[in-house]
């Protein structure tokens, strides 16, 4: 769950391939998470069958210990960890990109402790930060957990709009566009924005793998969506204490989440391969 | 700072103490008993004062001392962190070499791919998977639970901290590899390392002589990083196998909004995790003669 560069796969062959597996797998989920808006198998808060049924044509998973479709409520975790990811990855866009240009253009000593307050807030791990944000708001419900991961992600992303803003700042043109009279929110949209987009878009795939497994790990904890809203994570924590009889209520969940992570990170991949020419040419 | 920060976001703890439903004058008595009817700068004075004497207050709910709740859970929680550090260092550092230097070999690229998934699981997936897998089918160690004597009963200790620190190990040990590889890929392709085989040395020698050296510098840092990621980390997995751990109380002190229990966890994690920066940055130093002279501006 880091946000590294990868070292990419020699042949160009196999960074096509990376990226079309990502494609497939996120739109998987996609197709899924827009189904249950118009259509499920079941109705996920009703007893459709019997308690821990095991994968039958009825129930292709089978039914969890109140009887409930299992491949229902993991269609609706598609969509709920959508609605994470897109969610928290704009929260977090907007606040550490606006505090990241800020801390770009400020003046030293303010840069200086927004850049420490930064260091201090990323040494903590995401799921820490976003446990403390719901325990601060007293109700937990989905978007308490958007909010809270969508704050914790926000440090992420202020750090690196900075290192990139700051590098773009000190290029020859910015100079020009400065001396010909054009103000700094010109400068900004025109010239700062467009040149960090790709990086940052990069590390906002990243970051909605971050930010879905994050949500799970909540809901894991209990600090996530109440049901009916049945996250990966809650279906995964109600079904460990049944592992014995119902093995697959654990592992299809984490079987879900796991695609969903790995298809964003190699759609991350693929996208930088494409959008970086050095990557491009090895 | 943080603490500060964290002590004016949950609003009052007072009403928390007391649940709704609570008269004016009980809220009033129970404010000054938490204190929070003082004013802020009285509070922070109050609780920098108390910090400087690693007094961390007495919880809400149990009242415990605080400090002496933290002693209780670090001998489970330091010690899962480090296990679940030597795992991680047993596997990322000679499969991150293998896969650097034998990447165009299957099994160099199987290692890559393998890390990579291992990155995308979920922590607490991987411990339930290896429950299941190691105590349920297999019944060769305990799914969870700690013994209530601790560390005096050593041999069921030792078994319930096995698979735990195994989990903590292979998925931090994954993306170490990243690390470890891309390093180690770094100083495949360096100057110094051709001319020490144009020297003479033979492949591993120059390796170990010229490469180890200089790969470490990069992977230290974010072995820092991920040693205090770890333990901060400890939440979900003390969750998964039920250990009593700083993790656990963290988590119940937030349920039961025990804001002394919350904070003190929290400071003594956050100097834990400062002094594991900064010891990272001295291990460095000591490795690298060139980052002596840097002075402080050390990324």
């Amino acid at each position: 769950m880091s946000t590294t560069t990868m070292t990419a796969p020699a042949d160009k062959k196999s960074h096509s391939l990376a990226l079309k597996a990502g494609v497939v797998l996120v739109g998987v989920h996609i197709a899924i998470g827009l189904l249950t808006l118009v259509w499920l198998p079941y109705d996920p808060t009703a007893m459709a069958g019997g308690r821990l049924e095991g994968p039958s044509l009825l129930h292709w998973l089978g039914t969890d210990r109140l009887g409930r479709d299992l491949f229902t409520q993991m269609m609706i975790g598609s969509r709920i960890a959508l609605i994470v990811g897109v969610g928290a990855v704009t929260i977090g866009a907007v606040i550490g990109v606006t505090l990241g240009l800020l801390a770009a253009f400020a003046s030293k000593w303010l840069d200086d402790a927004l850049a420490a307050t930064l260091d201090i807030l990323i040494a903590f791990p995401t799921l820490l930060i976003a446990m403390l944000v719901v325990a601060a708001s007293d109700t937990a419900n989905l978007w308490s957990a958007i909010f809270a991961l969508g704050i914790a992600l926000s440090a992420i992303v202020a750090r690196l709009t900075r290192i990139l803003a700051k590098r773009v700042l000190v290029m020859d043109y910015i100079t020009a566009a400065r001396t010909s009279g054009s103000g700094w929110p010109k400068i900004v949209a025109i010239h700062i924005l467009p040149n960090i987009w790709p990086t940052l878009s990069v590390n906002f795939a990243l970051q909605f793998g971050l930010a879905v497994i994050a949500e799970a790990s909540l809901s894991y904890l209990g600090l996530g969506a109440p049901p009916p809203n049945a996250s990966w994570g809650r279906i995964l924590q109600e079904a460990q204490g049944t592992v014995y009889t119902a093995p697959l209520g654990a592992i299809a969940p984490g079987i879900a989440l796991v695609s969903l992570a790995i298809g964003v990170n190699l759609l991350a991949d693929g996208l930088r391969d494409t959008i970086d020419p050095t990557r491009r040419a090895r | 700072m943080l603490f500060v920060l964290l002590r004016l976001l949950p609003g009052d703890p007072a009403n928390a103490l007391l649940g709704v439903g609570a008269t004016e004058q009980q809220i009033a008595a129970a404010r000054a008993q938490v204190g929070s009817d003082q004013p802020l700068y009285v509070q922070f004075v109050g609780f920098i004062g108390n910090l400087a004497r690693l007094d961390l207050g007495t919880s809400f709910v149990s009242r415990a001392s605080v400090l002496g709740e933290i002693g209780n859970r670090m001998v489970v929680t330091l010690p899962l962190t480090f296990f679940g550090f030597l795992v991680a260092l047993a596997l990322a550092i000679p499969l991150g070499i293998i896969a650097a230097v034998r990447s165009d070999k299957w099994y160099g690229a199987a290692i890559s791919v393998v890390s990579q998934l291992g990155i995308a699981i979920p922590v607490f997936w991987l411990g339930i998977l290896l429950v299941t897998l190691f105590s349920i089918n297999l019944r060769w160690l305990p799914s969870g639970g700690f013994p209530l004597k601790g560390w005096a009963n050593f041999g069921e200790a030792i078994t319930g901290m096995i698979l735990p620190s195994l989990t903590i190990g292979l998925v931090m040990g994954a993306s170490l590899l990243r690390y470890v590889r891309a390093a180690t890929l770094d100083v495949l392709g360096s100057d110094f390392l051709r001319t020490a085989r144009a020297l003479g040395a033979s492949f591993p020698e120059a390796l170990i002589r010229h490469g180890v050296r200089n790969g470490a510098v990069p992977v230290i840092s974010i072995l820092g990083i991920e040693l205090a990621s770890t333990f901060l980390g400890a939440v979900v997995i003390e969750r998964v196998f039920s250990l009593p751990g700083l993790g656990s109380m963290l988590l119940l002190a937030i349920q039961q909004r025990d804001y002394p229990n919350v904070q003190g966890v929290l400071f003594i994690s956050t100097l834990l995790v400062l002094l594991i920066g900064f010891a990272a940055d001295i291990i460095q130093r000591l490795i690298d003669p060139r980052l002596r002279g840097r002075g402080r501006a050390l990324a």
